[in-house]
């Protein structure tokens, strides 16, 4: 692999994992999170050599086969999404805060979250789906 | 086109590959700052040196006479870490502030003090705290102040043949009490239009027995503002004293226009931020 491929490159166009979405490019958006060994990252500022031997996470890998994730469920369920070009990242960043966190508080959620933009929710679908998920 | 990626284990490899390959060759830590400056291709090194590998280069240790900071430490285990929180609890809530929990997974300290944006948060707190840096050439070991890093934006000086390996924090005084306030009127993960860094210690009298304060955001480089301190040297910090003092951060400080405000603004916050900064620790020390 070129030295200077982004995670975010090696993922959608050489392993056509298309789930992780390419926002602002510049680590401020969060449709490019991911976890690398459990670790909230940008895939967009991540060189690609940086993960060899990691375990990456990308939103494919929440469910496990046709069974969502509590976090996924919840989503579909509180209105934690619209047009949902945000919500790979904004699945992945809560998956890393309840990993974290087992009861985070308001607070806490809307200080871990904010890294992650949403056009279309206004955000309180996305904080209820993350609390329902956390019952 | 590309660059050859080097991932040395140790110190002394990635110095022979820096004599190697000279000017072409470049350092990255998280690469956070690299790749945006890569992509706009604004650097363009035939080789990259990562430092992620070189296990010396990490980890917070703290002894009673100082905390010791790995130049490949990340913001978010500064920011997590119990020794730091002991140290000082205002540097851990300044590691916090920085942009957001992925950013600060991924960025080093040595990385920010060498990007040397003015805007950053870690340089006013630790110049604030008299920190210094430990720099690794061919030639040996040298000690850089925190207050003779920052030379104009996103210029230190490094020298190009050197490896920062360490950040040093000296203990503070007993009875120090210190404050990072970082103004952001956009947005809670933006870069501060100014912040202020400020440590204070009072006599049995209630006099200033020490102060130091540091600005970001107003200037190309983070500035002690020094007129402020000989303001507040040996005084009683009386609202009247402080209101005065704070106002002569206007002397330090050279601010420009940018998208987080005129220069004319960021004077006035200068002003009232680093007055709120002051006041907070004299309220603290009750
Ligand atoms: C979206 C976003 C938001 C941000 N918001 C903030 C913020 O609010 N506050 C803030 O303070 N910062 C902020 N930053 C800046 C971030 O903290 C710095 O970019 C970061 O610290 C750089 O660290 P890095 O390890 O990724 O550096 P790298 O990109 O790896 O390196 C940066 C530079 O430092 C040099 N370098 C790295 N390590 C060494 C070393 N050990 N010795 C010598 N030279 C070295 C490299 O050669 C390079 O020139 C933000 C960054 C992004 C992308
Ligand atoms: S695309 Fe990576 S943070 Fe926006
Ligand atoms: S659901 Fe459309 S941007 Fe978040």
């Amino acid at each position: 692999m070129r030295a200077d491929r982004r995670l975010i490159d090696a993922l959608r166009d050489d392993l056509g994992c298309i789930g992780t979405k390419e926002g602002c490019s510049i680590g401020v958006c969060g449709a490019c999170s991911v976890l690398v060994d459990g670790k909230l990252l940008s895939a967009c500022l991540m060189p690609a050599v940086f993960v060899s031997g990691r375990a990456v996470t990308t939103v494919e890998g929440l469910a496990r086969g046709d069974e969502l994730s509590p976090l996924q469920d919840a989503f579909i369920r509180e209105g934690g999404f619209q047009c949902g070009i945000c919500t790979p990242g904004q699945l992945i960043a809560a998956t890393a805060l309840l990993a974290e966190r087992r009861r985070p508080s308001d607070d806490e959620i809307r200080e871990w979250m904010m890294g992650n933009l949403c056009r279309c929710t206004g955000y309180h679908g996305i904080t209820r789906a993350i609390k329902a998920a956390m019952a | 086109m590309t660059y050859d990626y080097h991932e040395p284990e140790t110190v002394a490899e990635a110095l022979d590959l820096m004599a190697r390959h000279g000017e072409d060759a470049h350092l990255v830590a998280g690469a956070t700052a690299f790749t945006l400056l890569w992509r706009q291709g604004l650097l363009r090194p035939g080789h990259v040196i990562g430092l992620r590998r070189i296990v010396g280069l990490g980890g917070i240790t703290a002894t009673d006479k100082e905390l010791v900071i790995g130049a490949t430490a990340t913001h978010r285990e500064i920011e997590r870490s119990a020794d730091v929180a002991r140290h000082c609890p205002a540097l851990t809530r300044t590691f916090a502030s920085v942009a957001t929990v992925r950013i600060r997974n991924q960025a080093t300290l040595g990385g920010n003090l060498a990007h040397a944006d003015p805007a950053q948060d870690p340089p006013p707190m630790l110049m604030a705290l008299g920190a210094e840096v430990v720099a690794a050439s061919a030639a040996g070991e040298r000690t850089i102040a925190l207050d003779d890093l920052f030379v104009d934006v996103f210029t230190t000086s490094l020298r190009s043949d050197e490896v920062l390996t360490a950040i040093r924090v000296p203990a503070l005084a007993p009875g120090t009490h210190a404050t990072y306030l970082k103004f952001l009127p956009q947005t809670a993960d933006d870069y501060a239009t100014v912040s202020v860094a400020a440590t204070m210690r009072f006599t049995d009298d209630g006099e200033v027995a020490d102060v130091r304060v540091a600005l970001g955001a107003c200037g190309p480089t983070p500035v002690r503002a020094r007129s402020v301190e000989d303001a507040l040297a040996g005084a009683v910090p009386d609202a009247a004293r402080i209101a005065d003092a704070a106002a002569r951060v206007d002397a330090d400080i050279a601010p420009f226009d940018d998208v987080r405000g005129s220069a004319g603004y960021k004077r006035d916050m200068a002003r009232v931020w680093t007055e709120r900064a002051l006041l907070s620790l004299v309220e603290g020390r009750a």
